[in-house]
């Protein structure tokens, strides 16, 4: 457990590392964001009574979005991963005494976590202190977020261990970008990254919910803006319980079975 | 030019080598731009209508975005190594040689793979242009080409000032990812419903205006006015200073060594 520790800890401290750049990110969210909030507002004056939420949540929901980018964007991948892979150097990294799936769990999760710390606190401060109904409000109420944590750390889980399996295709195919580009884009729509899911019509979000990206951003973010609620809210955490252990367990598998027969790239 | 075809074949020929990555990678560009579409799609399913543009009429906006980005991205997103070149010393190499950079730049990477997203952008305006209600006279179909040329221009004159401002710092670029992708994503939708700010912003500073909502605006019959089709090719003035500050952080532009 003290050595995964320590991997999390140099990863979070590099991470931590490039403020510039995420200076540079946190001006593009903002910007992101506002042109969001700007779009939404005028479909909803188009059509108010069409709209599926409260404005003043979907704007809550939006700053969300971008203030945890770096946790939930799908297409961070660690480049060394792949290369390692491809270029056989991942013998290397098998000859460690440590577990190669929880070690890139934990490095994932580092890089991402230490991106999300740089830059969350300056966007939610200012989202915060924007004039009503373009701010970013408070939970809607302890008990949502209390569930709101418990889902957030359950959905980032969820994300990593669903890369966990794209950086595993490599060991079968050699080439990941393919499945890469696939995979993020399946989670963009599919976790309402696109579009949020309460603004699809019934019989398709009926769909996304049958899916485990519905499980990503969307149940966090909808327990905290008070759309999901009360036992409804349970419900979609059990979910995304269930789909982190089928992930994890598929993950787990799979890279024991790619070790076992790894054909190491290279001399 | 004899040269840039025979550079073109050459880079045809070396991603032809990796032939499932390639058609992976374009049937992920394919499908990254429907989740787009299906994204305007839905939008339109709950509200039927924006600021008081329908369905259809947005899809032609939208397309004929998706068309000159595709374009401009194809041959010039070469543009995004150029930090890249800098800072590996490679720029020397290529200064060395007795061609153009631009030139260098654009026929070292060539992205096939954007093909995906082309041909999505094409399927979207086969579909939009017969559905869109428009009386596709002579002058209308100019407006459109005339709308792809432009964007095409702009978004390449973009690529190219990325580039030159990473002769000065190779940090903070991300931010004009919001005039790149950004005004990809949302210029789906014609700019003005965005407010008059933002209309503003990107018709006198950034010119996408110039060449998504004005000529839209003609092309749908909202203006009579026919220069509206016309501006387009103002925007492709924005190609100039982009070259000149390009130019000029090339002549001030010494090696980080090696």
């Amino acid at each position: 457990m003290r050595k995964y520790l320590s991997f999390f800890r140099i990863r979070f401290i590099g991470g931590l590392q490039y403020r510039a750049a995420a200076w540079a990110g946190v001006v593009t969210q903002f910007a992101w964001g506002f042109m969001s909030i700007l779009m939404y507002k005028a479909f909803y004056n188009s059509a108010p009574e069409s709209f599926p939420m409260e404005f003043s949540q979907l704007t809550t929901y939006l700053w969300l979005q971008q203030a945890l980018l770096a946790m939930f964007m799908p297409w961070l991948f660690d480049s060394e991963i792949f290369d390692n892979i491809i270029s056989g150097n991942v013998a290397y990294e098998l000859c460690r005494p440590c577990d190669l799936y929880n070690m890139w769990f934990v490095k994932n999760a580092a890089t991402r976590l230490a991106n999300t710390v740089l830059r969350c606190i300056p966007i939610i401060v200012v989202a915060a202190f924007l004039p009503y109904p373009y701010n970013m409000s408070l939970p809607a109420g302890w008990v949502q977020g209390i569930l709101f944590i418990v889902s957030v750390i359950l959905g980032f889980s969820l994300l990593v261990s669903i890369s966990m399996l794209v950086y595993i295709s490599a060991f079968y195919t050699l080439s990941a970008d393919g499945i890469k580009i696939l995979t993020v884009t399946l989670i963009e729509f599919f976790s309402g990254a696109v579009i949020p899911i309460p603004f699809f019509p019934d019989s398709v979000q009926t769909v996304f919910h049958l899916l485990p990206f519905a499980s990503l951003q969307n149940t966090p973010f909808l327990i905290y803006v008070g759309y999901t609620i009360g036992s409804d809210a349970l419900i979609s955490v059990a979910v995304q319980a269930f789909w982190l252990i089928v992930t994890l367990v598929a993950g787990r598998l799979l890279i024991k079975r790619a070790v076992k027969k790894v054909v190491v790239q290279g001399g | 030019m004899r040269l840039y075809f025979k550079y073109l074949a050459i880079l045809f020929k070396s991603r032809m080598q990796y032939k499932a990555s390639f058609f992976m990678t374009a049937a992920g560009q394919f499908i990254v731009s429907f989740s787009a579409f299906f994204g305007v799609y839905f939008m339109f399913d709950r509200f039927s209508e924006v600021d008081g543009y329908t369905f259809s009429e947005v899809l032609i906006c939208f397309a004929a975005v998706l068309l000159a980005f595709s374009l401009a991205e194809c041959f010039f997103r070469g543009f995004d190594t150029f930090p890249k070149l800098i800072k590996s010393g490679a720029l020397d190499r290529i200064l060395l040689r007795p061609r153009s950079v631009i030139f260098q730049v654009l026929t070292s990477t060539i992205e096939f793979s954007r093909i995906g997203r082309f041909l999505q952008a094409v399927i979207t305006l086969a579909y939009a242009i017969p559905t869109s209600g428009v009386v596709w006279t002579f002058d209308k179909v100019m407006t459109l080409i005339l709308m792809v040329v432009g964007g095409m221009g702009v978004y390449s004159a973009l690529f190219i000032l990325y580039a030159g401002i990473s002769f000065f710092t190779i940090e903070g670029l991300e931010f004009m990812n919001v005039f790149t992708d950004g005004t990809r994503e949302f210029g789906k939708y014609p700019l003005s419903i965005y407010g008059k700010g933002i209309l503003g912003f990107f018709t006198y500073v950034i010119p996408i205006a110039l060449f998504q909502y004005y000529p839209f605006l003609y092309l749908i019959g909202r203006t009579d006015n026919l220069w509206y089709a016309f501006l387009p090719l103002i925007g492709l003035v924005f190609l100039l200073p982009c070259y000149a500050f390009f130019a000029f952080g090339l002549s001030r532009y010494m090696s980080t060594g090696s």
